[in-house]
C-alpha cells in the first residue's frame, strides 16, 4: 500500500504520524490519497456496503451474545427472553437476523457485479479468490448462527448439513460424530457452534482486510473494464466516493430497516419458533433463502454415476458450485473485462443470473414432479456456464472496440492524463 | 556443499553432522506439533459422559402386534416394529425385488416379528414418517422420509428415493424373551 505524502497541520496528528503513519495510511486507503476510477457506477457501492453490514452484524452479535445461553435447555428460552425482556433485545435480534439476509443480498450483487464487469481478470485474480474465501466463511458463519435459536429449523438444518459430511467415503461417519461431539446434533454441537459463530466473523474481518489490501494494489475495476491510463482517469476516493457510498448506505438502510421494523420475520421460517425436537422432523426442511440454489444443486443428483453414490455426487456438486469460482480467472480467456464490449457474454451473463434464480426457486420447493428435471437442467446449465460457455466465448467471441481511455469515454473532450493533471 | 565444508572445516565437524541435526530437529518438531494438535482435535469427539449413557433397555411386552414404538438411544430415535405375519410375509417376498442396498429380511432381524432399526434416514438424517397411525408409510408399507422422498419397505430397506442405504440396524441383544438391550 503506497502512502501519500500528505502533510498534516495538527501537531498531535504530526506527532503520532511521525511514529506510526496511521493517518497517511487512512488517507491513502479511503481518503484523498486513494485514486479511484472516475466512472464507477452504483454497482460499485456494494463492497463498502458489505463492510458496513459486517460491522453491524458484529456489533449486534456481541450484544446478543451477552444475553444468549448456549445450552439445549435454555437456548430457545434465552432467545425468547431477548425478544421480550431484554431492553431493545427485539431490535438487536431483528437487526442481526435480517442483517444476515441483507449481507447475502449485498454480497451476491457484489459477486454478480464482478462477473459482469470482469473484475476477476488479471491482475485481480487473487482479489477475486479472496472474495470466494469470504463467501465461504460467510456461509459457515450464517449456517452456525441459524442453529443458535434452537428451533426446529435450526436443529434439522444442522442435522441435514452436518450429515453432508457422512457422504465422504470411509471416514465420513467419524467426521460427523466428531463435528457433533456425540451421536446426534445435541448440546455439545450447540456449544461449539456458538463458539465458532463468534470466532468466524473475526476471521472474516481479517479476510476482508486482505481482500482490500489486494484491491488497493491495482485499484478498483470500472464499468469499462479498461486500465486507467493517467491521472485524468482517476478521482480521489474522498470526497467523491465517500459521499456516493454514504448515499447508497442511506438507501440501503431504508430497505434494511423496513424489514426490521415492518416485516422482521419475512426471511424466517415459522417452524423456527417451535423448539427443537430431535424426535420429530418438520414436514419440509428448507434452508435460509441464501442457500436455496446450492440446496437445489445438492438435491439435483438423484442417480449414481458408476460406483459413486448419488449422495456423494450431490455433495461434491454443491461444494463445486462455489469452488469453481476459484478457477474462473483462468476459465475465461477473454482479455476484455467488461460485458459492455462482449455482446455474447452479456447475454449469457443474464441467462446465468436467471439460472441461479431458477435454482433458488427449485430449492424452495419439495423435490417432486417437475421440480426434479428442472433442478437437474438448471444444475447442468450452472456448470456448463463455467466449463463450456465461458471458455468457448473466450476463443470465439468477437468483442467490440474498447475506448481509448476512461476519460475519453466518459467526457466529451476528455483525453486521458491531460486534464486534472 | 559437503566438498566445500571439508575444505573449510575439519571432517568430524562438517555439514553432514549439521544436516543430521537439522533433519532430526525438524522431525521432532513436526512430530511434536502433530502430537500437540491431537488433543485439540480429539477434544471435539464425544466426551466420556456422552459415551457412558450409550445403552438402552426396552421392554417389548406391552407392544401389540402391528404396533410401532419409538425409543431413544444415544439421542437417536430407534423404531421398534412388532410386525404382523402379513408384513413379515411382505418383507420376505420383497427379498426377491430389485433392491438398492440388497439384504435379506432374515439378515435384518433376530426374531421375525421384531424389526428394530435406527429411525434416521440414511440420506441426510431426517426422521422418516410411519411410526404414528395416519402417517404416510410410503409406497412399500414401511417408512417414508418427507425431507427428500425416500421410501423404505417393511424390512426398513431403501426402495426408492435418494437415500443410499437401508435403515441401520443398531447393535442389540435379547436379554429376556421380550426385553432387548440396545448398544
Amino acid at each position: 500500500m503506497s502512502h501519500s505524502t500528505k502533510e498534516f497541520s495538527n501537531p498531535v496528528i504530526r506527532w503520532i504520524e511521525y511514529r506510526l503513519p496511521i493517518f497517511s495510511f487512512i488517507d491513502s486507503s479511503v481518503g484523498t490519497g486513494y485514486p479511484t476510477p472516475r466512472n464507477l457506477n452504483y454497482w460499485w457501492n456494494f463492497g463498502s456496503l458489505a463492510g458496513v453490514v459486517l460491522v453491524i452484524m458484529i456489533l449486534t452479535g456481541v450484544m446478543l451474545a451477552a444475553n444468549y445461553t448456549a445450552n439445549v435447555g435454555y437456548a430457545f428460552e434465552s432467545v425468547e427472553r431477548i425478544m421480550r425482556d431484554v431492553n431493545y433485545g427485539w431490535l438487536l435480534r431483528y437487526l442481526h437476523s435480517n442483517g444476515s439476509s441483507m449481507f447475502f443480498i449485498i454480497v451476491y450483487i457484489h459477486m454478480f457485479r464482478g462477473l459482469y464487469f470482469g473484475s476477476y481478470k488479471a491482475p485481480r485474480e487473487l482479489l477475486w479468490i479472496l472474495g470466494v474465501f469470504i463467501i465461504l466463511a460467510m456461509m459457515a458463519t450464517a449456517f452456525m448462527g441459524y442453529v443458535l435459536p434452537w428451533g426446529q429449523m435450526s436443529f434439522w438444518g444442522a442435522t441435514v448439513i452436518t450429515n453432508l459430511f457422512s457422504a465422504i467415503p470411509l471416514i465420513g461417519e467419524s467426521i460427523v460424530t466428531w463435528l457433533w461431539g456425540g451421536f446426534s446434533v445435541a448440546n455439545p454441537t450447540l456449544n461449539r457452534f456458538f463458539a465458532w459463530h463468534y470466532l468466524l466473523p473475526f476471521i472474516l474481518f481479517a479476510l476482508v482486510f486482505i481482500h482490500l489490501w489486494a484491491l488497493h494494489v491495482h485499484k478498483s475495476n470500472n464499468p469499462l473494464g479498461i486500465d486507467a491510463k493517467g491521472a485524468g482517469d482517476m478521482i480521489p476516493f474522498h470526497p467523491y466516493y465517500t459521499i456516493k457510498d454514504t448515499f447508497g448506505m442511506g438507501v440501503f438502510m431504508i430497505i434494511y430497516l423496513s424489514f426490521v421494523f415492518f416485516a422482521p420475520d419475512f426471511f424466517g421460517e415459522p417452524d423456527n419458533y417451535i423448539k427443537a425436537n430431535p424426535m420429530v422432523t418438520p414436514p419440509e426442511i428448507v434452508p435460509e433463502w441464501y442457500f436455496l440454489p446450492f440446496y437445489a444443486i445438492l438435491r439435483a443428483i438423484t442417480f449414481n454415476i458408476f460406483f459413486i453414490p448419488a449422495k456423494l455426487i450431490g455433495v461434491i456438486a454443491m461444494f463445486s458450485s462455489i469452488l469453481i469460482l476459484l478457477f474462473l480467472p483462468w476459465l475465461d480467456r477473454c482479455k476484455v473485462r467488461s460485458a459492455r464490449f462482449r455482446p455474447l457474454y452479456k447475454q449469457f451473463f443474464w441467462i446465468f443470473v436467471l439460472d441461479t434464480l431458477i435454482l433458488g426457486y427449485v430449492g424452495a420447493n419439495p423435490p417432486q414432479g417437475l421440480f426434479i428435471p428442472i433442478g437437474q437442467a438448471a444444475t447442468a446449465y450452472y456448470f456448463a456456464h463455467f466449463l463450456i460457455i465461458i471458455p468457448l466465448l473466450g476463443v470465439l467471441e468477437k468483442t467490440k472496440p474498447l475506448p481509448e481511455s476512461i476519460s475519453a469515454a466518459v467526457t466529451e473532450s476528455g483525453t486521458s492524463g491531460k486534464e486534472n493533471g | 556443499m559437503i566438498e566445500q565444508s571439508m575444505m573449510q572445516q575439519p571432517l568430524d565437524d562438517g555439514f553432514p553432522r549439521r544436516d543430521f541435526l537439522f533433519i532430526a530437529t525438524g522431525t521432532v518438531a513436526a512430530a511434536g506439533t502433530a502430537l500437540a494438535v491431537w488433543p485439540l482435535i480429539h477434544s471435539m469427539n464425544p466426551a466420556a459422559d456422552i459415551l457412558a449413557v450409550s445403552k438402552t433397555e426396552v421392554d417389548l411386552g406391552p407392544i401389540e402386534v402391528g404396533q410401532r414404538i419409538t425409543v431413544v438411544w444415544r439421542g437417536k430415535p430407534i423404531f421398534v416394529d412388532h410386525r404382523s405375519p402379513e408384513r413379515i410375509a411382505q418383507a420376505r417376498a420383497d427379498d426377491k425385488a430389485e433392491l438398492i442396498d440388497p439384504q435379506l429380511d432374515s439378515e435384518r432381524v433376530q426374531k421375525d416379528e421384531w424389526l428394530i432399526v435406527i429411525g434416521i434416514c440414511t440420506h441426510l438424517g431426517c426422521i422418516p414418517l410411519g411410526q404414528r397411525t395416519g402417517d404416510s408409510r410410503g409406497d412399500y408399507g414401511g417408512w417414508f422420509c418427507p425431507c427428500h422422498g425416500s421410501h423404505y419397505d417393511t424390512s426398513g430397506r431403501i426402495r426408492k428415493g435418494p437415500a443410499p442405504k437401508n435403515l441401520v440396524i443398531p447393535p442389540y441383544t435379547f436379554t429376556k424373551n421380550t426385553t432387548i438391550k440396545i448398544g
